[in-house]
C-alpha cells in the first residue's frame, strides 16, 4: 500500500463527496428537480441494500446473511423499532452460522 | 453503550446500534490491514482519510493479491462514485457554511444518507446526519486502530452475523420512503438492475447502472388515460 495509493484515493473520495453539497450551495433546483435527486438515493440504497444482502465477491453471499437481511426485512415492515431490526439481521445470521 | 441503548432519544439509540456493527467491521479491517503488512499509520491514514469501508477492504484485497496503486485508486474511487449523487440529494441538509461543509462532506456515508433521508422535518434531517455521521466517524476509526493492534486474536466479523446488520438496517431506513408508490418502483427497479448487472461489472458499477431505475417514477400516460 503505497501512500500515493492512499493519498489519490483519499483525496478523489473526498472530492466525489464535497461536489454534491458544494453544487447545492451554488445553484437552485427547482422542485421537480429535488425530488429526481431524493429518489436518485432511494434508488442507490435499494441497488446497496440488494447487492449487500445477497452478494459476496461476485456470488451468492450465502443462506446465513440472506436470510438475517431478510428476518430484519419482515420486523422492519412491522414498524418494529430500528435497534430490533439490527439486533435480530445479525443474530440470526450469526445463529445460522453456528448451526450449519 | 448500555446507557446510550436506554436513551430516550430514537435516532441516538439507532446510531449507536449501528456504530455497534460498524465496530465489528472496523476491528476485522485493521486486523485484516495489519495481517497484509500494512504499516499501523497506513492503516490509520486509510481509516480517517478515505474513511469508506468497502473502498479500504478492497485496497488491501488489491494489494494482497499483488496489485498495484493504480488499480487501487481506480477501483476505489468507482466503488465510492456514489458519493456524489448522495451529496447531490442530500447536500442542502449539511449545513452552508463553509467548514460545516467540508466536515460534514467527509462523514457522508451510506448510513448517515439513509438516516437523513428518513426524517422528514429540516431540522430532523441535519440532526440525524450529523449524529450519524460523527458517530460512525469516531467509532470506525477506533475500531481500526484496536483491530491493527490485536491483529489475529480479532475473529471472522461473519460470526456475530454484522454482515446481515447493515443492508438490514439501511433497508429499516429506505422502507418509510417507499409507501410513495413511485419510489417503490424505483427502489424495486434499482435492486433488480444492480443484482443482474453485478457478475458482470466492477464493484461499484452495478450501483450507479441501478440509477436507470429512475425511469419508473416517470408519470405513466396510458394508466393515467385509463383512469380518466
Amino acid at each position: 500500500m503505497t501512500w500515493f495509493a492512499i493519498g489519490a484515493l483519499a483525496v478523489g473520495t473526498y472530492a466525489m463527496r464535497l461536489a454534491g453539497p458544494l453544487l447545492r450551495s451554488r445553484i437552485t433546483l427547482s422542485e421537480t428537480v429535488k425530488r429526481y435527486l431524493s429518489l436518485s438515493a432511494v434508488a442507490l440504497l435499494a441497488a446497496l441494500i440488494a447487492t449487500a444482502a445477497l452478494v459476496e465477491h461476485g456470488g451468492f453471499a450465502g443462506v446465513a446473511r440472506a436470510s438475517g437481511v431478510g428476518v430484519g426485512a419482515i420486523l422492519a415492515w412491522r414498524r418494529l423499532p430500528f435497534v430490533v431490526v439490527v439486533v435480530a439481521a445479525a443474530a440470526t445470521a450469526a445463529l445460522i452460522r453456528l448451526l450449519l | 453503550m448500555r446507557s446510550i441503548l436506554r436513551t430516550s432519544d430514537p435516532i441516538v439509540r439507532s446510531v449507536a446500534a449501528l456504530c455497534a456493527a460498524g465496530f465489528v467491521i472496523g476491528l476485522s479491517f485493521g486486523a485484516i490491514a495489519a495481517a497484509a503488512h500494512i504499516p499501523l499509520v497506513k492503516i490509520v491514514a486509510m481509516s480517517v482519510f478515505i474513511y469508506a469501508g468497502g473502498a479500504q477492504f478492497l485496497a488491501v484485497g488489491i494489494v494482497s493479491a499483488g496489485g498495484g496503486a493504480l488499480a487501487i485508486i481506480l477501483a476505489g474511487l468507482l466503488l465510492n462514485a456514489r458519493h456524489l449523487p448522495f451529496g447531490l440529494a442530500i447536500g442542502d441538509v449539511i449545513g452552508d457554511r463553509t467548514a460545516t461543509r467540508a466536515v460534514g462532506s467527509h462523514v457522508l456515508t451510506d448510513e448517515s444518507v439513509a438516516f437523513a433521508l428518513a426524517q422528514s422535518e429540516p431540522a430532523a434531517r441535519r440532526r440525524a446526519y450529523w449524529i450519524t455521521g460523527l458517530g460512525l466517524f469516531c467509532t470506525w476509526n477506533v475500531a481500526c486502530v484496536i483491530g491493527a493492534l490485536a491483529g489475529s486474536a480479532i475473529g471472522d466479523p461473519a460470526t456475530f452475523g454484522v454482515d446481515a446488520a447493515f443492508p438490514a438496517g439501511l433497508l429499516a431506513l429506505v422502507l418509510p420512503s417507499l409507501r410513495e408508490k413511485p419510489a417503490l418502483r424505483v427502489a424495486v427497479a434499482a435492486a433488480v438492475v444492480a443484482l443482474v448487472a453485478t457478475p458482470f461489472l466492477p464493484a461499484g458499477l452495478p450501483v450507479l447502472v441501478a440509477l436507470v431505475g429512475l425511469v419508473f417514477a416517470l408519470p405513466l400516460p396510458m394508466r393515467e388515460r385509463v383512469t380518466s
